[in-house]
């Protein structure tokens, strides 16, 4: 299991500000084991912006949002009320949301950041990369990461080093990641999001904790004994 | 204030020159090409920080044994090779031996250079350096304290700083946006990509017209048909046009040098009207540049 937890809600909305009409996806695979996401996560959500003023105009739930084949064949029953959002809000890792983002012609922001991913890249691995930075940066590029696209990983903009044909000076079979994202936030009408300055990452972020490597079988066979507080609270219940 | 800007400030059409260090210690030659050649003919001269990520000698060094010989530095400096502990470091270190133009720069990647297991590092980018430039300028630096305050200097820098753009890139608004970003962040001048299509780079001043910074167009100067044809396929960002390359073809051997000179001062003497000076990349042919410099009607 991946883990994530959930960015404070200043910074959603930060992301969101110009954004009216919000849809909601939530993947319900591992984030809701981390309790970052899940039908308990669309109910908040959707008190939380509504209060703010926001009109949400619906919701999804798909179980494992890194599986696109998935993602396409779920988000296509909701066409309408996707097209009607100004943004989409995604409670998944990294990839879920860059999965939304290639999947809807429409900005896919994170509510969580990854702060761990285990090694796993997705059920149906395709270039949605997660770099699990822990500062997901997503809302502001368009939904597609620049970290993992880019081969010095810059945050703000591309370098000198786009060639002719788009590609990377690194390798003629690489993309120029910040001239995908420049191409998709030309596409989204948000060229003003170039204009971000990215502060430089936090790198205490990729120091994660133990617990977060652990499988779930590891939990399940020797963290037993190690249970919380709120462990007992729920099996009492 | 450094000559540099002294001279952008007071409106003039600048010129600066570059040299790159060697890799290995025989600096002597480098020194004489800059004393002998671009001393008292340009504002500045750039000095390369191990440029296409080859491993050679340093380029603060070499901007403090420029200055020991009256010769006004350029310090380049790239993310690729430094954390934010060190640049910062050798930013402080830079200003007490007396460099005061810094250009900063992302840096090519590892993988275009010599040691291509390097680790990349790119902690910061070229906005963010400009940003860090500033701070501690201001007395600050990227650190915070126990209290989450800035860390205080004990003495603050000052620069003139400087950064890079992309003319004839393929996409030419991308690099208008983010050269905005760094003068925002600080950046006082830009040195360009080269650039060999005038009305390219006439569409691109316009598109940064708001943005008030001096621009000095970047001339690489052109040795020979084959390398022209090099840095088509090769140089990201560079298209020399075929009426060049012919000229270059066509040139007898013995002439060569001269045509290359004279392309250098064309595009400079057609360009001058578009920006406010031109940085002149002689790539080791450094003796040409008095004559680019007449010919291009800038004496």
């Amino acid at each position: 299991m991946n883990a994530t937890e959930r960015k404070p809600m200043a910074e959603v909305a930060d992301s969101l500000a110009d954004a009216k009409k919000v849809f909601l996806v939530a993947c319900t695979g591992c984030p809701v084991g981390c309790d970052t996401g899940g039908p308990k996560w669309v109910e908040q959500m959707t008190a939380e912006l509504t209060a703010a003023g926001k009109s949400i105009t619906g919701s999804c739930q798909i179980e494992l949002l890194c599986n696109k084949a998935l993602v396409g064949i779920k988000l296509g029953r909701f066409v309408e009320k996707l097209l009607a959002a100004d943004a989409v809000l995604v409670s998944a890792c990294g990839v879920g949301v860059q999965a939304v983002g290639n999947m809807v012609p429409r900005r896919a922001v994170p509510a969580l950041d990854t702060i761990c991913l285990g090694d796993y890249q997705g059920l149906w691995p395709g270039e949605e990369r997660c770099a699990e930075c822990g500062e997901c940066l997503l809302a502001y590029t368009g939904g597609l990461c620049p970290v993992t696209l880019c081969a010095k990983s810059l945050l703000n903009g591309q370098c000198g080093g786009t060639g002719d044909d788009g590609t990377c000076e690194v390798s003629p079979d690489r993309p120029c990641g910040w001239k995908l994202i420049y191409d998709r936030l030309k596409e989204l009408g948000r060229l003003r999001d170039l204009r971000r300055l990215n502060a430089p990452r936090d790198y205490r972020k990729l120091a994660i904790p133990d617990a977060f490597r652990r499988t779930t079988r590891y939990a399940l066979e020797v963290a037993e004994d190690e249970q919380t507080p709120a462990d007992e609270q729920e099996a009492a219940e | 204030m450094s000559q540099l800007q002294q001279q952008l400030e007071a409106g003039k059409f600048v010129v600066t020159g570059e040299i790159g260090p060697p890799k290995g210690i025989n600096i002597a030659p480098a020194l004489h090409e800059a004393a002998e050649y671009l001393k008292g003919n340009v504002a500045a001269v750039n000095v390369t920080d191990i440029q296409t990520a080859v491993m050679r000698l340093g380029s603060m060094a070499a901007c403090h044994l420029l200055i020991d010989r009256g010769i006004e530095p350029v310090f380049q400096l790239v993310c690729r090779d430094r954390n934010r502990l060190a640049l910062q470091s050798d930013l402080l270190s830079a200003a007490t031996l007396g460099i005061e133009n810094v250009l900063a720069l992302t840096g090519d990647h590892v993988v275009m250079g010599d040691h291509q297991q390097a680790k990349p590092v790119y902690d910061l980018d070229s906005v963010s350096l400009l940003d860090a430039m500033s701070k501690l300028e201001s007395g600050t630096d990227l650190g915070l304290d126990m209290k989450g305050r800035p860390n205080k200097l004990d003495g603050a820098p000052k620069f003139f700083k400087g950064c890079c753009t992309t003319p004839c890139s393929p996409t030419p608004e991308a690099q208008a946006i983010k050269l905005e970003m760094k003068v925002q962040c600080g950046a006082q001048f830009v040195q360009t990509q080269a650039v060999y299509d005038p009305a390219a780079f006439e569409k691109f001043m316009k598109q940064i017209e708001h943005v008030k910074v001096p621009v000095l167009v970047g001339i690489v100067l052109l040795k020979s048909a084959g390398m022209a044809k090099y840095m088509n396929r090769s140089v990201p960002g560079v298209q020399v046009p075929d009426h060049i390359i012919q000229k270059l073809t066509d040139a007898a051997k013995e002439d060569r040098a001269k045509v290359s000179v004279g392309i250098a001062a064309a595009l400079i003497r057609d360009m001058k009207p578009m920006c406010q000076g031109a940085h002149l990349m002689t790539l080791g042919w450094d003796h040409c540049v008095p004559d680019i410099i007449k010919q291009a009607e800038l004496a």
